[in-house]
């Protein structure tokens, strides 16, 4: 996994709460034996007039202009602001990767689905919950400035507006370093695999029965 | 203090723990479909990682297969490529595989409580959402993502924060016509789509404990649709009777042992909930669905609401309804029995009652039943339930998610009305442009004799 730097970036605004992961990225989709190439189909059905299938191409699809991920003035946008309960649905993780695709490095939002939420940070997108109020104020900021841009601190755990405003934000300490260093969560429990050994030891002493070969 | 049943489960499973509250806890079992496993083989296979138990994982195609023509294989190259990946993964890494003609073939959620692979006091994994299913038989079992697919399959942990514990009592009992899925809607609509975030829901009370082993399913599946990540119900004398002779459970001294701790898996009656909800069974009645989120559902015969915020008014605008009309009004194109939710025997032989003699409206463009498994399918003609369905007007199909998901052939298509017994009634959820109208089994096998929503239990008394 690539460290999570510092970064400033452009925020495009999704004003809608319950965003499932079946409209971040179509089942139709999911049939991809890879990891990438998922972000011409981020919100294909808000993105786009068509219905999408894999294997078309997306030059040749007409584009829903009333979209923002579609304005002007969200091109480049690496940053998405949106509304509660962010995520929920199925547990495809093709929607953080659809959503890193695309260039989106962190999303805020005044609360995320869990399952959503852990994904990202297996893949280096940094999802930020910040309270409703400073949600409602960062929407106004965006709608109201073209181009508008903020400048997110991870170590520090805070956004800074180019006014200087400042607003800090909650992170897991663990799920902050390991996206700071850009450490692979596998390896790290693998340092621990004395410790699994002498737990399971133990546990199929006590529960044999979890032990059974399964045998088709 | 006492612990929650939650709490008994969780401490059962603790490898390690770190003074933030990150715990290591040890997967007892993972269960393992063909579209978010790929990349997780492929993660193994790059870092030359090899499973820590294989034999702990139990793998299904059931999200992408044809339900129709399977002996011709699979038509689409892509699902056919993603299926055949599943195939050899499980070849290569010795992970345990039911094969697509295989008569335990089915929805990875119905079969792996139908194999007695999925037990009491476990901890369950899943690629996917609906893996809350299991904790009816009293097992922790939650969805995953696919590098937490991979983590489990490469070290047999997860690095987890525990969840709250909130408390769901049901009392009373439920009426005529009233299911585990009208329940269960109504638990949503009163929590909200988000309202179990963070939290492990645990079912109880009278009503739970009547609840069949297989009602207790649907209503741990659609925890999710709650926000909270796992549902779990308490095992009783029911639960151990439902697993006598599966095929992977416990037999002999084992499964004497196994019993012996199963019947200490309960809530103590001191234990703290952070949240508790309290339902009365008896005024639950008939629920549909008019929106876009599973949170948004209607007493049956109750009108549809008046657009009050911009959620609302994008589902009503999505579903093609008016406010303050009676959803009765609307013709139906599709009807859909199948899914994780509602796919086993018990709801089949439910929806056959209602159909039993009948015929499909002919406003009605297809009617399918897809069965959760094989063994359903197998069981369900030798009761002669598929000819009632079939005599009806009903395609009986292979197993598999289906129309559910959409990732196979079975889909709405642009603007299509659809009854379905499935979990989730989001925008495209049944294909694009698709209108799901989430029901139980018997409330769509009524709608698709009227071609039309109604009230079930008027034609329950006709019987």
């Amino acid at each position: 996994m690539k460290k999570f730097q510092n970064f400033k970036g452009i925020v495009v605004p999704l004003d809608r709460s319950n965003v499932d992961t079946d409209a971040i990225i179509p089942k139709q989709f999911l049939k991809s034996v890879k990891r990438t190439g998922f972000g011409p189909n981020l919100f294909d059905e808000w993105r786009y007039l068509d219905k999408g299938e894999p294997g078309i191409s997306i030059k040749e699809r007409p584009l829903n202009n009333n979209f923002v991920l579609n304005q002007e003035r969200y091109q480049g946008a690496s940053i998405l602001l949106t509304k509660k309960n962010f995520g929920c649905g199925s547990s495809r993780e093709h929607a953080p990767w659809a959503i890193l695709d695309y260039g989106i490095k962190s999303i805020i939002a005044s609360s995320f689905a869990d399952i959503f939420y852990n994904n990202c940070f297996k893949n280096g997108i940094l999802p930020i919950v910040l309270e409703q109020r400073e949600i409602e104020n960062l929407f106004e900021k965006v709608k109201k400035n073209d181009g508008f841009n903020i400048h997110i601190d991870l170590v520090r755990q805070s956004i800074k507006l180019s006014s200087g405003y400042l607003i800090s934000f909650e992170v897991d300490k663990y799920k902050k370093s390991c996206l700071i260093n850009g450490l692979d969560e596998i390896s790290q429990t693998l340092e621990k695999k004395d410790k699994i050994f002498s737990f399971e030891k133990k546990y199929k002493n006590v529960n044999p029965w979890l032990f059974e070969e399964i045998q088709i | 203090m006492g612990k929650t049943l939650y709490d008994k489960l969780w401490n059962a499973h603790l490898v390690d723990q770190d003074k933030n509250g990150n715990a290591l806890l040890y997967i007892d079992r993972q269960l393992i479909h063909e579209v978010t496993s790929p990349q997780a083989f492929e993660g193994l296979k790059i870092a030359n990682r090899k499973p820590w138990r294989a034999s702990a994982n139990l793998a299904v195609a059931d999200h992408n297969i044809p339900t129709v023509n399977r002996n011709k294989g699979i038509p689409d190259p892509i699902s056919a490529l993603q299926i055949n990946t599943l195939i050899m993964n499980c070849k290569d890494f010795n992970v345990p595989y039911i094969p697509i003609d295989d008569v335990r073939q089915g929805i990875v959620h119905v079969v792996g409580p139908e194999q007695g692979a999925t037990l009491p006091g476990m901890t369950i994994v899943c690629g996917d959402s609906h893996t809350a299913t299991h904790g009816a038989l009293g097992s922790l079992a939650f969805g995953i993502g696919t590098s937490e697919v991979e983590h489990v399959l490469a070290t047999q942990c997860l690095i987890q924060k525990k969840s709250k514990n909130m408390l769901v009592l049901v009392n009373g009992k439920l009426q005529k016509g009233v299911t585990a899925k009208d329940l269960v809607l109504q638990i949503i609509k009163k929590i909200g789509t988000a309202g179990g975030t963070g939290y492990t829901i645990e079912f109880a009370g009278d009503t739970i404990k009547d609840l069949s082993i297989e009602a207790r399913m649907t209503v741990c599946n659609m925890a999710i649709e709650a926000g909270a990540r796992a549902g779990i119900i308490a095992p009783d004398n029911k639960t151990i009777k439902y697993l006598e002779n599966r095929p992977f459970a416990p037999k002999g001294k084992n499964l004497k042992r196994a019993i012996k701790y199963w019947k200490t898996l309960y809530s103590d009656s001191d234990a703290e909930f952070q949240n508790i909800i309290q339902l009365d069974a008896n005024s639950v009645i008939p629920q549909i669905t008019w929106g876009t989120s599973p949170e948004m559902s209607l007493n049956v015969g109750e009108k549809i609401p008046i657009n009050k915020s911009n959620g609302s008014n994008n589902a009503l605008k999505y579903m093609g309804l008016s406010g303050g009309d009676s959803l009765a009004d609307y013709k139906l194109d599709k009807i859909f029995i199948g899914s994780c939710t509602n796919s086993r025997i018990e709801d089949l032989r439910s929806a056959a009652t209602i159909i039993k003699g009948k015929k499909v409206a002919e406003n009605i463009k297809l009617a399918m039943v897809v069965p959760g498994s094989g063994e359903v399918k197998r069981q369900a003609e030798v009761e002669g339930l598929h000819k009632i369905f079939i005599n009806a007007g009903f395609e009986w199909r292979d197993p598999g998610c289906s129309m559910c998901l959409a990732m196979n052939a079975d889909k709405l298509e642009p603007g299509e009305r659809c009854a379905s017994t499935s979990n989730r009634n989001f925008e495209g959820r049944q294909g694009h442009g698709g209108r799901t109208h989430l029901v139980s089994p018997i409330m769509a096998a009524a709608a698709a004799v009227k071609g039309h929503f109604i009230d079930v239990r008027e034609i329950m008394d006709q019987v």
